[in-house]
Formats: C-alpha cells, sequence, structure tokens
C-alpha cells in the first residue's frame, strides 16, 4: 500500500498531493536555508501563526461578499496579508523598541494566534458559508485537495527558486558578514525583506499542506540536516532542497496510505528521521564521527607523549599510554622500549627538536602555522629546509 | 587643543573632493549616550591614517558610521567629494574578526569571491579570471594553500588574512580596516603591515582602527586621537605627542601602553 503511494498508484487526487508536498518540501528548504544561516529560523514561526486571523477574517469576507467562503486563493491572500502585518509587528518591535527578537516573536505569533482562534471560533458559529475544513490550516489537509491547489503550490515553488537563484549572493552575504554587506552597498534592511518575502511565500502555500504549526519544522529541518553534509552554503541549499522534497513526498504518500492521519506531522517526522540520520551518521560533523575522531586524536597524542617519554628515559603514569605503546609493541609491559619502540621515540624526539627551531624563527613562520604537536615535520617543510634546520640543531647558537 | 577654524563652504567642498574618505560633524549615539560626538575627518589620500583611542572611545563606531553600516544620529560623509553611496566600489572595508559567524559553511576562496560580488552584479557568471584574481589575492596574503578549507577551520591570524584577501579582490582604493591586528600572531601581522604598505605606495589610501600604541609611528603616516570627540588628527610626527596621548587617554595611559589588547574594542 505504502509502495503504491510512493509510486503515485494510489489515484489521481493522492498524485497530486504527493507531487504537490514534494515541491513545497523543496521550496521551504531551500528558503529555509538562508533563513537558517542567518540565525532567525524562529522568525518564520511567527509568520506561520500570523497567518491564522487572515485567513478566519478572509472568510468571513468572502461570505459577506456572498461567496462560500471556500477559495483556497482567497483564504491564503488573507492569510499571506495577515502573515506580512505579522512579520512587520516583529521588525519593528525588534528595530525600535527594547525588545529582542525572541521576544518579539513570542509576543506576535501568541497575539496573532490567539485572535485567529477567536475568529475561527466565531466563524464556527455563523450560518452562512461552507467553514468546515478551515481547521486543515492548523495542523494540514490535503483531503480534497484540487488541481489548482496543486498548480499554485508547483508555481509558488517555482517562484521561491527563481528568486533564491537571483538574491543568492546578496543572502549568503547577509548571513556570513551583515556588516560587510552593508558597507559594500547592499542595503541590509532589503536583503532581509526579500529574505522574508520568500519566506512568507513558502509558509502561506504551505499551509493547506502541512498547517500553520508545523511549517516552521519544514522550513528549519532542511537545512540543519543539509548542514550535516557539507562546509559550502551552495551546497545546503541544494541539500536542504533534496531533503525537504524527500520529506514531503514520503510524507504524502505515507498520509494518503492512512487518510486519518495529518499530512503535516507525517511529513515533518519523515524530515526528521533524515536529520536523526544525519546527526548520528554524517561523515564530518555526525555524532559518531567527532567521537572517532577524538578517540583518534587522543590516542595520537597518548602514543606521542608517551614515545617523547621514552626519548627521554622518563617513567611513563597513564595507563592509557602505557596500553597503547604495548598494544603497538613499542614497549615491554616493564615499561623498557622494544628496539622499534626506540627507533620511534628518537624520530619522536628529533621531530620535535627541528619543530622547536622552526616555531622559534620568523623565517619558517608559515610553516610554524601548522605545528599542531602531531604532524610530522617531513610533511611540512622540503629535504632542503629540512637540512637548514638541522644545521642550525648541530650548532648550538649563543645568546649574547 | 584643536580649535575648529572657520572655512567657508567653497574651501570645505575643494578639501572634501580631494580625501577619499572625509566626515563631518558625525554624531552616532546608543541611547542618549553619544557613542561619538561632532567627529570631523578628512583622511588624507595615499597616506596610512590609524584611528587611536581608549576602550569605548567610538573607534569602530566612526568606521561604522562612516561607512553607513550604522545610521548616525548627525554628520554627513563624503568618498571623493561625492555622496557616499555612489563610492562604494571604491572603498574596501575589513570588519572586525569579531563581527563575523565563524561556523558559517563556506570555504577560504568564496570569502575572497565575496569582495567580487559588487562588480559580478547578481547573475554575473564567475569566470576563470576571476578565480585567478581570488586566487592572487589569497597569494598576497600567503594563504594560497589554504583555499578550499572551511573558514571555522583557521586560526584568528589566518582568518584576519582571508578577510585582508577579501577586501584586495575588491580592487578599491580605500582599504578600512576594524583592528586588524587584534589577537593575530606576530607573522600575520608582518604580512598584514607588508600588505598595507604596499597598498599606499600603490597610491591607495589606508584606514585602521588600531590598538598598539607602540607600533603607531612605524606602521602609519597620519594618526587620529578618538575619545568621543576628535582629541588630535595630524601627521604621527606632530600629533602623536605625550601630551595628545595624556589627553585622549588621561590616567589609563599607563595601562594601555603596557597592555595593548586591553585596549582593544
Amino acid at each position: 500500500m505504502l509502495a503504491d503511494a510512493l509510486l503515485l498508484q494510489l489515484g489521481y487526487n493522492a498524485t497530486l498531493v504527493t507531487i504537490g508536498a514534494a515541491l513545497l518540501g523543496i521550496a521551504s528548504g531551500v528558503a529555509g536555508t538562508f533563513l537558517f544561516l542567518r540565525k532567525r529560523a524562529l522568525v518564520s514561526d511567527a509568520i506561520s501563526h500570523a497567518t491564522l486571523p487572515g485567513v478566519g477574517l478572509a472568510f468571513v469576507a468572502m461570505v459577506a461578499m456572498g461567496g462560500e467562503g471556500r477559495s483556497l486563493i482567497g483564504l491564503l491572500l488573507g492569510a499571506g496579508v495577515s502573515a506580512a502585518f505579522g512579520l512587520l509587528c516583529v521588525q519593528w518591535l525588534t528595530d525600535r523598541t527594547r525588545l529582542g527578537e525572541d521576544a518579539a516573536i513570542g509576543a506576535v505569533l501568541s497575539v496573532f494566534f490567539g485572535f485567529g482562534v477567536v475568529i475561527l471560533t466565531v466563524v464556527q458559529t455563523m450560518n452562512a458559508g461552507r467553514q468546515a475544513g478551515l481547521e486543515g490550516f492548523l495542523l494540514g489537509s490535503t483531503a480534497g485537495m484540487l488541481r489548482s491547489d496543486a498548480i499554485l503550490l508547483a508555481v509558488s515553488a517555482a517562484l521561491v527558486l527563481l528568486l533564491v537563484v537571483i538574491l543568492r549572493r546578496p543572502l549568503g552575504l547577509a548571513a556570513f558578514d551583515p556588516d560587510y554587506a552593508e558597507a559594500a552597498g547592499w542595503s541590509l534592511p532589503r536583503v532581509d525583506l526579500a529574505m522574508m518575502g520568500i519566506v512568507l511565500v513558502v509558509t502561506v502555500v504551505g499551509l493547506k499542506v502541512v498547517g500553520l504549526i508545523l511549517i516552521v519544522a519544514l522550513l528549519i529541518v532542511p537545512p540543519v540536516t543539509a548542514r550535516f553534509w557539507t562546509e559550502r552554503a551552495d551546497h545546503v541549499v541544494i541539500i536542504a532542497g533534496i531533503v525537504g522534497g524527500v520529506s514531503g513526498y514520503a510524507g504524502a504518500a505515507a498520509s494518503a496510505v492512512a487518510p486519518a492521519l495529518p499530512t503535516g506531522p507525517i511529513v515533518v517526522l519523515v524530515g526528521f528521521g533524515i536529520f536523526l540520520f544525519s546527526l548520528l551518521l554524517s561523515p564530518g560533523r555526525g555524532v559518531l564521527a567527532s567521537v572517532l575522531t577524538h578517540l583518534r586524536y587522543q590516542r595520537r597524542v597518548h602514543v606521542r607523549q608517551g614515545l617523547l617519554a621514552l626519548a627521554q628515559g622518563q617513567p611513563i603514569y597513564e595507563v592509557l599510554t602505557r596500553r597503547l605503546l604495548e598494544r603497538r609493541g613499542l614497549m615491554l609491559p616493564d615499561g623498557v622500549p622494544t628496539p622499534a619502540g626506540q627507533a620511534a621515540a628518537s624520530k619522536a624526539l628529533l621531530d620535535e627538536t627541528r619543530w622547536a627551531i622552526v616555531r622559534g624563527d620568523q623565517a619558517f613562520a608559515l610553516a610554524a602555522m601548522r605545528y599542531d604537536g602531531l604532524t610530522p615535520i617531513e610533511d611540512v617543510l622540503t629535504p632542503d629546509q629540512l637540512v637548514e634546520v638541522d644545521g642550525k640543531i648541530a650548532t648550538p647558537q649563543v645568546v649574547a | 587643543m584643536n580649535i575648529a577654524l572657520v572655512t567657508s563652504q567653497d574651501t570645505d567642498h575643494a578639501v572634501r573632493a580631494a580625501s577619499p574618505l572625509a566626515v563631518r560633524g558625525m554624531t552616532v549615539s546608543y541611547g542618549q549616550t553619544p557613542a561619538i560626538f561632532s567627529v570631523d575627518m578628512t583622511v588624507r589620500a595615499g597616506a596610512m591614517t590609524a584611528i587611536v583611542g581608549p576602550n569605548g572611545a567610538g573607534k569602530s563606531t566612526l568606521l561604522k558610521a562612516a561607512l553607513g553600516v550604522i545610521t548616525p544620529l548627525a554628520g554627513s560623509v563624503t568618498a571623493f567629494g561625492e555622496p557616499m553611496a555612489d563610492m562604494r566600489d571604491r572603498i574596501a572595508y575589513v570588519p572586525q574578526r569579531a563581527s563575523v559567524d565563524w561556523d558559517f559553511p563556506v570555504r577560504v576562496i568564496d570569502v575572497v569571491m565575496m569582495g567580487m560580488y559588487r562588480k559580478l552584479g547578481l547573475l554575473g557568471r564567475v569566470r576563470g579570471q576571476h578565480k585567478t584574481l581570488a586566487k592572487n589575492c589569497l597569494d598576497r596574503v600567503g594563504m594560497a594553500d589554504f583555499a578550499h578549507r572551511q573558514i571555522g577551520q583557521l586560526s584568528g591570524g589566518q582568518q584576519q588574512r582571508v578577510f585582508l584577501a577579501r577586501a584586495l579582490a575588491q580592487e578599491a582604493d580605500v582599504y578600512v580596516l576594524d583592528e586588524p591586528f587584534a589577537g593575530v600572531d606576530a607573522a600575520t601581522e608582518k604580512a598584514i603591515i607588508a600588505v598595507l604598505k604596499g597598498l599606499r605606495d600603490a597610491g591607495k589610501t589606508v584606514l585602521a582602527v588600531h590598538h598598539d600604541l607602540a607600533t603607531v609611528p612605524d606602521y602609519f603616516d597620519d594618526v587620529l586621537l578618538l575619545n568621543t570627540q576628535v582629541v588630535a588628527f595630524g601627521a604621527v610626527s606632530e600629533t602623536f605627542t605625550e601630551d595628545n596621548l595624556q589627553a585622549a587617554y588621561g590616567g589609563r595611559l599607563t595601562t594601555a601602553r603596557a597592555d595593548p589588547e586591553s585596549v582593544a574594542g
């Protein structure tokens, strides 16, 4: 059943929803990357919660004009307007008052959401219009998604991708080094406004699919996940788009199999699964890799210190050092070095002596920057330079 | 003390036109206390100028306000006699290292490329010539071997060199640096000052916030002593005097001399 859903075999409507969710995932992953890099991810939470009054008021307005109040475009327009207003409130509170951005987000988020709930409650008691389904904006509901809705998602996703491609340079610069960006003539308020505009589009069109409470996860989880796999901002954007797309696709397919489950939470959980995998297993920044790197590094330090101690005839007390040296066949259990240990120890001592000279000599300043206590000096200096260094060991200079 | 001379507007216009960076009546305030008050500064073209002063004197603030990074309460700035906004391409800024997110996913070479963003525009393609320029700039600061490292893996001094390389990539006429020598190793300090002097000898203008009083005469031609207001401004030989330093630093002068880092910031 799930396989059918993933292969888009569950009929027209489910296919539409799945593709729509994938497009939304790509757009939000890409848009969320810059928000994440700019360290303003939570602003999107304020934006999304601020959509709710707009949805309610748009419904009321459409009913008042004699409609059913069900037009998705109409509802999303209302959501967009009130979200933009909420965003302006956050911006104003942050810039013009002593409140920090976190406090401003908290205030705007709760007040707008509270107001929205009140309006929706009032709407439920209205006799006109077909208000059933408005609560789907909270957690997302893709049941009854229309072809036109899917087209709206596709167009918005394309628009977001286009804007990000055009604005990638100022967006990246503003996130990395805002002072330089401003001095170079990119207006920071305008760059931020553009970024928030992009996020606003994603948030509003995503309401129907994942709901306003969870859209923030779709903006943040993909870039955070992508960051585990690369050290380049442009690659973070691409990977985040892929992670978001896969989450949307798989999440929507899963909820097509079990229609009772809301789409939003499933999409977010799929994204979280990819995040967890990356957190634990990514090669560079993952938890497992960090632990292994640290252990390997610790062992190298212990062996090095042990060898230096052997070379200078000092006793070794640390259990780990002794065990490592013995296991490598460098030292006997009674603390006496083996022939191999002797050789390695004098090599280590020579290395250290050469490094000491290199680090004390301005002529080798560039090479000295690479000193970490472990790197063999042959990796840094040319044979000619080594000869030069060794010349200074042989003839110690008396300081006048 | 300096006594402001009454100059006619025409004379000042000419003075400004000749200066790569001229600040008039600049006041910046965070809250109700001014960080800098009514600062005039006319940077001399082709010279290396230091901004020196005690902790909290407003040195960085002056730079940021001059470059439009922060909005002043009052004052105006011209670059080559034109409004600052039109001259940004000709002015390269090296911000304080602390102002940047060093865990940002970006490689050294990408940071240097940022110096060319204005020239490239939004959609301009990065071509071979741009990459060559970026590599040359890294080479000039001795960082060519580090081009593909993530910026956070570098030491403080190396990061500062990369920042300088980014400014070089801008191919500007004026180089404005905020504490370029703060917390860097001796080799980096040497490398940076060599590059800056090279720029000056090529006719460029250098303006830097500096915290080490001992090296001011060696490194710079002109000095501006700042303590919220301008205490003195002119050639190092005439301005960098015991009396002026005493006026700028007051009782903190001995501490400032003993430990240059204590007045950084």
